[in-house]
């Protein structure tokens, strides 16, 4: 049927679902729901990792085969180092570029390495926003709650608290450095509510927080001068002889040359891996976001945490075609976008926590009351005209600039028609295991932002992502760089694959993967 | 799955699976219909290094000029927003060296004069327009390098906030403007200068320096894991 038939039915019952109050799952039905739909809870996806510091932990198949995967480094590798730093940042997105300008700012000298551009990452497609306490009635204690609500009680207390309480502070510095966060009136902080918050504590710059905060970044590594190595993707770490780490080796993509960096302290802040497309599902992740941080460092034997919990956005384009797993900003809910079936009722409350509106959506589409698209997807609408009936005409264009911009590209103007959304996968609620100061049980290896586990628990709530890069980056640069003026280069060697070459065979592992991935093979082959 | 067939979104482009041709670089492809101009790349067999970013319409990594058949206007995108068509001709745009200034955003006493010593080309825009038609964020960009210079700072910051910084304003430019840079620049100030302080933000970061959470930390840092739970549970 065409498309515009069956949005009639969101149209016709927008009037009677505005009166509607949906209340919240219970706790129980919630566990419930999650148990039966969510995609972390499908066993066949999932297998133990065979050997290594994780042996047993269950993680997906696709990632597991690429922690498991063999260094592209031979033992005799030559390892003369071509730069010599204090400080080494794998990674260009929001943690990486906190993490550099901080280490630079307390004096230490710093590179900053990526596989792609400064600044091409996930960081710059936040959208929803920033979550700050910084409301009167609010508080670094209620942010700790809903937090901890929202990630099923899992959390690391400790990196948490640090989280909620440095968030004012990062606000500030953000602002010193020009950030326009949306003000109000006061000029005090706007703040929207956001998905399983209990009060408004988003901070956004209309819906380009990301792209706003990672301009201001970006411009500021660039003011500072700090040395840059752009596409240049990291392969492998280096280790001293008692295995604390020293460096790493890239592979530079533009001449395929290796380039040797010896570091005092090496921060990953390599991102997520929704590239790796697990159990098939698109993704709202951009182009580099192949868990190449999580190999290295499981290489070097860096712990990992929570590797078994992913989040699917619920809202990821399912129509047109261009647009599949591209996100449509949970801002939609946020201010009162309903998620409606195509019997045209309302099934979940929207400003529920991700995993568990993501569960409704999936049991909605299993269960026969989802909206299919002849390419073979399917989806449920999200009822965006609803804002400007609900708060004024110009409301979707005023609050959602870039995703109107997004699908009128495709002649769909979404302030007047329905989108139709999927869960997309989104974001890696774990990682690797890191403490305070964002530090692993490797020394002098310090992870920080999506690469990092722990923090999130079960499930990202929406909105600290963007604080824990700034927050994690920034005390890793601190510390990396405070450690950095007390103590000598540590010999650049790869001792430590000797170990995991050794682990492998032990565990017959001759699955001829060697990983990082780097870029997803997106490339077709001769067919 | 139990599903009623009239739920289905009808996409006859889908199903026919219609092949086009398109130029890439000068070189002739066959491709899906309606695919972006990045997948078509892939789908060319292609290796994208330089050119892929965020896959979102975001970064700015991905910006090409297109032409599509017997127009003989070239355009610009963001190649993984725009979707290729019959005829059309693509390429890449390659990194371009436009100078950027550098400065100390917070030592600035007098950003709107400063403007003028750190892009001192600024005010020689000839007005041509074809930054704002080479914009593919729909930015009018000629308008917002004649506010910089009339020191409208707080317009500018407004009108660039779609700004992906992809560039493609730079080398169309006669005057050799760097629009969008000066525009960072500009929406920087306006942030760091001529944008009131929250005073709210200052009393929360005195409070929890002050301690006045440490009690509520205290007690909820003790609890045992099911007492935590109930807490939480109470928090709506």
């Amino acid at each position: 049927m065409d498309i515009h038939a069956l949005q009639q039915i969101v149209h016709h019952t927008r009037d009677a679902r505005r009166q509607q109050a949906l209340p919240k799952f219970s706790p129980a039905d919630r566990d419930q729901l999650i148990h039966k739909y969510h995609p972390d809870y499908r066993e066949r996806a999932y297998r133990p990792i065979r050997f290594g510091i994780n042996e047993g932990d269950k993680t997906v198949v696709e990632l597991a085969a690429l922690l498991e995967g063999d260094s592209p480094i031979a033992d005799e590798f030559d390892l003369t180092a071509d730069y010599t730093t204090d400080v080494l940042v794998v990674g260009g997105g929001g943690a990486g570029c906190a993490a550099a300008l901080h280490a630079h700012a307390a004096g230490a000298k710093v590179i900053l390495a990526t596989k792609l551009r400064l600044g091409d990452s996930n960081s710059v497609m936040a959208q929803g926003g920033m979550q700050i306490s910084v409301a009167p009635e609010d508080s670094p204690v209620t942010h700790f709650v809903d937090t901890l609500k929202g990630g099923h009680m899992q959390n690391d207390h400790q990196l948490l608290k640090v989280m909620v309480e440095e968030g004012p502070s990062i606000a500030k510095w953000l602002l010193s450095l020009g950030v326009l966060f949306d003000r109000d009136g006061d000029g005090n902080l706007h703040v929207k509510k956001g998905g399983g918050s209990s009060k408004p504590r988003l901070l956004t710059c209309s819906d380009y927080t990301g792209l706003e905060i990672m301009r201001v970044l970006k411009d500021e590594v660039l003011n500072q001068k700090i040395q840059l190595l752009e596409f240049c993707a990291a392969i492998e770490l280096t280790s001293d002889e008692k295995g604390a780490c020293t460096g790493a080796i890239f592979k530079d993509l533009d001449n395929q040359r290796h380039v040797v960096v010896a570091a005092k302290s090496v921060i990953l802040a390599t991102g997520g891996i929704g590239r790796l497309h697990i159990q098939g599902f698109p993704t709202s992740n951009h182009y580099g976001a192949t868990g190449d941080g999580l190999c290295l460092a499981y290489r070097m034997g860096a712990k990992l945490t929570q590797i078994d919990t992913f989040q699917y956005h619920p809202s990821g384009a399912v129509y047109p075609e261009q647009l599949i797993g591209a996100l449509v900003t949970e801002g939609i809910r946020s201010e009162g976008g309903h998620l409606v079936n195509a019997k045209g009722e309302r099934f979940v409350n929207e400003l529920d926590t991700r995993d568990v509106v993501s569960s409704s959506i999936i049991r909605e589409c299993e269960e026969g009351r989802g909206i299919r698209t002849m390419s073979g997807r399917i989806g449920v609408w999200l009822d965006t005209p609803l804002l400007d009936a609900e708060h004024g005409p110009g409301t979707v264009e005023k609050h959602f600039p870039a995703m109107m911009l997004q699908f009128e590209r495709f002649g769909i103007d979404i302030s007047k028609d329905p989108v139709l959304i999927y869960p997309t996968l989104h974001y890696q609620n774990g990682g690797v295991k890191i403490d305070a100061n964002s530090e692993t049980n490797v020394t002098n290896l310090f992870v920080a932002g999506e690469a990092s586990g722990g923090l999130h628990g079960r499930n990202r709530l929406m909105g600290n992502s963007l604080l824990d890069l700034m927050v994690f980056g920034k005390r890793s640069g601190m510390t990396a760089a405070v450690r950095a003026a007390a103590m000598p280069q540590g010999k650049v060697t790869v001792g430590h694959l000797r170990g995991f070459r050794a682990e492998a065979k032990k565990h017959g592992s001759t699955n001829g993967i060697v990983s990082p991935m780097i870029l997803p093979p997106y490339t077709r082959k001769e067919s | 799955m139990a599903q009623e067939d009239s739920n289905i979104i009808d996409q006859p482009e889908v199903i026919r699976h219609k092949m086009v041709t398109v130029e890439i670089a000068g070189k002739k492809y066959d491709v899906p219909e309606g695919i972006t101009i990045i997948k078509a790349l892939w789908y060319s067999g292609q290796e994208v290094v330089r050119g892929a970013g965020c896959l979102g319409g975001f970064c700015g990594a991905c910006a090409a000029y297109y032409r599509t058949k017997d127009d003989p206007k070239v355009r610009t995108c963001l190649a993984c927003q725009m979707a290729v068509q019959d005829g059309m001709s693509i390429t890449m745009m390659p990194p371009f060296p436009a100078r950027k200034a550098t400065y100390d955003i917070q030592a600035l006493t007098d950003p709107k004069q400063d403007l003028f010593n750190l892009y001192p080309e600024a005010p020689l825009c000839r007005n041509c327009n074809a930054c704002t038609e080479a914009c593919p964020q729909q930015i009018d960009v000629r308008e917002g390098v004649w506010k910089a210079v009339f020191g409208d700072f707080k317009s500018v910051s407004e009108m660039f906030m779609d700004c992906v910084m992809c560039g493609m304003c730079t080398p169309v430019c006669i005057a050799d403007i760097a629009p969008n840079l000066v525009a960072l620049y500009v929406s920087r100030a306006q942030g760091a200068h001529f944008t009131e302080k929250p005073v709210g933000l200052d009393t929360r970061i005195k409070e929890i320096q002050d301690g006045r959470f440490n009690d509520e930390w205290a007690a909820i840092l003790k609890m045992t894991e099911k007492e935590l739970a109930d807490h939480c549970a109470t928090v709506k």
